[in-house]
């Protein structure tokens, strides 16, 4: 490890220990009015008619009438209402906002509230759905071909679940009014974002909007997109009363209207020659729900991963995202990721067992090596280092020898009558850090500042948001070794559009990669050009790395990521046959994120999204039952506590990137790719099946079990 | 008053004559400004709104006002105060067991809750007492690792 990847404490430590940060929902509430939100009760409708009761003075009804500038808010697209025009498209549409001085009485009078609709027929089922919001496709080599020629060709479904995020914090702002002017502070992962939409939504100028973060409670991905639709209905109300507005969701509402991880179906067709894949025909379809939110770019990193970390040689992908009549998808750690992975790497598995192949084995004969194309006819410029990170990991979790002692037992009569077995699984993943294609160099173009006063502390100025991952440490770290300055000297804060440059969002695994980069070149300049005594600042803009095949989205033609962060994970599992369950009993990680800036907080970041992972893979399952989500609790969706996962094994591997600062990569979103097809592969391996969906729960098993049963 | 009652919360005696059905969690919040107990749920699930009732780790969230008539409270305002803390400020601190930091105060109240009544305890032992304690961030490793290096470290404070 280099000296700088040796942790220092946290910046945000002591505060958030000692109980005295401050979250949004910590701010005082004399003189800030509560908003909230008259949401539709049905799936799809005309509203007819909305029937306030008597309001009290102090108390207002806000909606579509009172937005000054134009009722969209500004995504990718700008179909999100702020509040609903004439029809609602799912349950939980925001309709208006009843916004007073009381809570209790804001709720009193939602609770009498009466929506008239005309219900129109709603679609629930992706499959079903002829409302296409995006479709993709590309091909690489002949796939015809390659069927033609094929020995064996595979065909398979892959189905997953919605996922929610449950940070601990719910979503939430508010907005504050004077002389004309806007300010919005909160939970907010994309400072920007938010105040672009406030800006399209209100019609004012850009400058008199301004947008800060507050203290954050996790973000994950789902405070990406939502925030600028809090904010705009929040803005809109503020404006037009003058006063500070405040929309704090509780937990049921949070789950109930934000975004989750899309539901997908992906459908594989393979061809093998040889005991070799020569060919891929995929098809990948995501749930979108009502709205489009971020579904395009979701779909783009679905689709370009869809083949895997593998060489395939003939590829052929089809995505479409489609639009149902449920809350929207968006935004989840892996963002569209997790999905193919998971079909692939379950894929492999079973055609390699068709074969007879030992399925890590199978993988390896197919993991695509440094200079080889992607599937996008880009190439992986740098090493591939998946061989000795699954050689690691095979030897730390015992891999073969407990394969094959579970693979040999599920083949046992006596077995079938013991009440534990067990199973261990593998997947090998990756992450492409950055936006997908272009988005860094034609969309974002990140801009960073350091300002240096007079007497020599730096202040790092960016819009990268600290939600708990730690970037403000890491920042620090960075700016400080280049100037080699003491690491007090350097000033971060939680960002403010009013003060900070664009430098992007805090998403796509970017923010040490290309922010990071840029914070590093800034400081060299500063260091040489710094004059004692006075202010002094310094902008680094972001320039396209050289080295990268232009990418082309219209065809899905070349460089998709310039760097790629790698994992292999492993996962041992005991089932108990009379009831079902699943334990983890132990877990092994490799992650290559690069050189970490920060030891402690990279392991903290891998652990963190691994153990969401395999939460994704056998315990987190939501369902909507006609539009309706019916896990809206902590009680009814269960996320992993502090025993279900007692024994995981987190190692790091260091492969550097050329352009990353001190050759650091992508690493917030990695370890969120590989879990669940590592915990299905375990499940396969202890039930002697093969499976194909996630999440697979207690329920699941029993099915298996009751088919294994009467099948003799 | 008829409904008055009496607690002490953080080391002071304090008398609340307000509505008794009221939640703990909010009245610490709303009256009292303590706003480091935090809401995650409301419903006894999460563990964000741990304090420490005469001395049991308890979830504000499902105490109502009349219950904590003579008890003893304890916040994370009133603990920090302490040396215990600092100690598991400290260890968390050494392995950066704080991400986001919205569980973060009812996790170090849970861990003050186990370590006085078991010192030395297992890594089971630590995994089951935090297991009411719910954290999206972390995957637990780092805060399993700060309670055990408290407890070795802060020897003879628990
Ligand atoms: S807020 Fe009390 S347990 Fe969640
Ligand atoms: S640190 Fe975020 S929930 Fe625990």
């Amino acid at each position: 490890m280099k000296p700088i990847s040796k942790s220092i404490p946290k910046r945000d430590h002591l505060t958030k220990a000692n109980g005295s940060a401050m979250y949004v929902c910590d701010y005082p509430t004399e003189d800030v009015l509560f908003g909230k939100l008259l949401r539709s009760g049905v799936p799809k409708a005309n509203i007819l008619n909305v029937k306030l009761p008597g309001l009290p003075e102090g108390y207002h009804y806000i909606d579509k009438n009172d937005v000054p500038g134009t009722n969209q808010v500004a995504i990718v697209l700008k179909d999100t209402p702020v509040f609903a025009e004439s029809t609602v498209e799912h349950i939980g549409d925001p309709i208006g906002m009843i916004v007073g001085p009381n809570e209790h009485e804001v709720n009193r009078l939602l609770n009498e509230t009466k929506i008239e609709y005309k219900e129109l027929e709603p679609v629930f089922d992706v499959k079903k759905s002829d409302v296409v919001f995006f479709d993709y496709n590309y091909e690489k080599g002949d796939i015809e071909k390659a069927f033609i020629e094929a020995d064996k060709i595979f065909e398979e479904e892959f189905e997953t679940g919605l996922q929610e995020h449950m940070y601990l914090e719910t979503n939430g702002l508010i907005a504050d009014y004077s002389n004309g002017k806007i300010h919005i502070h909160g939970s907010i992962q994309c400072p920007y974002f938010v105040h672009d939409a406030v800006v399209h939504a209100m019609g004012i100028k850009h400058e008199d909007v301004s947008v800060a973060q507050d203290t954050m409670g996790g973000g994950f991905g789902g405070k990406e997109d939502h925030p600028s639709v809090m904010a705009c209905q929040a803005a809109v109300a503020a404006y037009k009363l003058k006063k500070s507005v405040r929309i704090i969701y509780d937990r049921k509402e949070d789950v109930e209207a934000t975004s989750k991880r899309h539901p997908s179906f992906c459908h594989y067709k393979v061809a093998v020659k040889d005991n070799h894949i020569t060919g891929m025909q995929i098809n990948v379809l995501y749930d979108a729900g009502a709205y489009t939110t971020l579904s395009p770019v979701v779909l783009q990193r679905g689709i370009i991963g869809a083949c895997g970390i593998y060489n395939v040689p003939n590829l052929k992908v089809h995505g479409q995202a489609r639009k149902t009549n449920t809350v929207p998808s968006g935004a989840f750690r892996g963002f569209g990721a997790p999905q193919t992975f998971f079909a692939v790497e379950m894929m492999m598995t079973h055609i390699a067992k068709d074969l007879g192949i030992d399925p890590v084995e199978f993988k390896l004969k197919h993991v695509s090596k440094q200079g080889e194309l992607t599937s996008t006819s880009g190439k992986f410029h740098e090493p591939v280092p998946i061989p000795s990170m699954i050689d690691r990991v095979i030897k730390a979790s015992d891999y073969y020898k407990k394969k094959e002692k579970y693979e040999k037992s599920t083949r046992l009569k006596s077995t079938h009558t013991k009440r534990y077995r067990r199973g261990i699984g593998l997947s090998a993943v990756y992450h492409g850090g950055g936006f997908t294609g272009n988005g860094e160099r034609d969309l974002i173009k990140a801009v960073v500042k350091l300002k240096k006063d007079p007497i020599g502390n730096v202040e790092i100025l960016t819009a990268i948001t600290d939600m708990g991952q730690g970037i403000n440490t890491v920042f620090a770290k960075i700016v400080s070794q280049e100037l080699n300055l003491p690491i007090d000297r350097i000033i971060i804060n939680y960002p403010d559009t009013s003060k900070v440059p664009n430098s992007g969002p805090t998403v796509a695994s970017r923010s040490v990669m290309i922010v990071g980069e840029l914070l590093r070149k800034a400081a060299a300049k500063l260091k040489e050009d710094w004059i004692d005594g006075r202010e002094q600042i310094i902008e680094e803009h972001y320039k396209h790395p050289e080295f990268l095949i232009p990418f082309d989205l219209s065809t899905f033609y070349g460089d998709a990521y310039p760097s790629y962060s790698w994992a292999v994970n492993a996962v041992e599992v005991e089932i108990d046959t009379y009831t079902g369950c699943i334990d983890v009993i132990g877990a092994w990680g490799s992650f290559d994120v690069g050189t970490p800036i920060d030891e402690n907080i990279v392991i903290g970041q891998m652990e963190g999204g691994f153990l969401q992972s395999i939460g994704y893979g056998m315990m987190e399952k939501m369902t909507a039952v006609n539009g309706r989500i019916r896990n809206n609790t902590f009680s009814d969706y269960i996320i992993p506590t502090a025993v279900d996962v007692p024994n995981m094994h987190v190692m790091l591997h260091v492969e550097d990137y050329s352009h990353g600062p001190y050759g650091a990569k992508g690493a917030g979103e990695l370890p969120h790719v590989g879990g669940a097809p590592a915990v299905i592969d375990a499940i396969q391996n202890a039930l002697g099946v093969t499976l194909n969906k996630t999440p697979f729960l207690a329920e699941d098993v029993m099915d298996v079990l009751r088919r294994q049963k009467s099948n003799g | 008053m008829a409904n008055e009652i009496k607690f002490i919360l953080n080391g002071q005696e304090q008398v609340y004559d307000g509505n008794l059905a009221a939640r703990l969690l909010d009245v610490l919040r709303e009256k009292f400004n303590l706003t480091g107990t935090k809401s995650g749920c409301k419903e006894g699930e999460c563990g964000a709104c741990s304090v420490i009732i005469d001395g049991k780790l308890m979830n504000s969230c499902l105490i109502a006002m009349g219950r904590v008539d003579g008890s003893t409270i304890l916040t994370i305002e009133g603990y920090s105060e302490t040396e215990r803390f600092l100690a598991l400020s400290d260890a968390y601190e050494s392995v950066s067991a704080v991400q986001c930091g919205f569980c973060t105060p009812g996790m170090i109240l849970a861990s003050e809750s186990i370590l006085s009544s078991n010192p030395h305890p297992s890594e089971e032992e630590v995994r089951i007492g935090i297991s009411g304690n719910l954290c999206r961030c972390t995957g637990y490793n780092s805060i399993v690792k700060a309670i055990g290096i408290a407890a070795e470290k802060g020897s003879g404070l628990w």
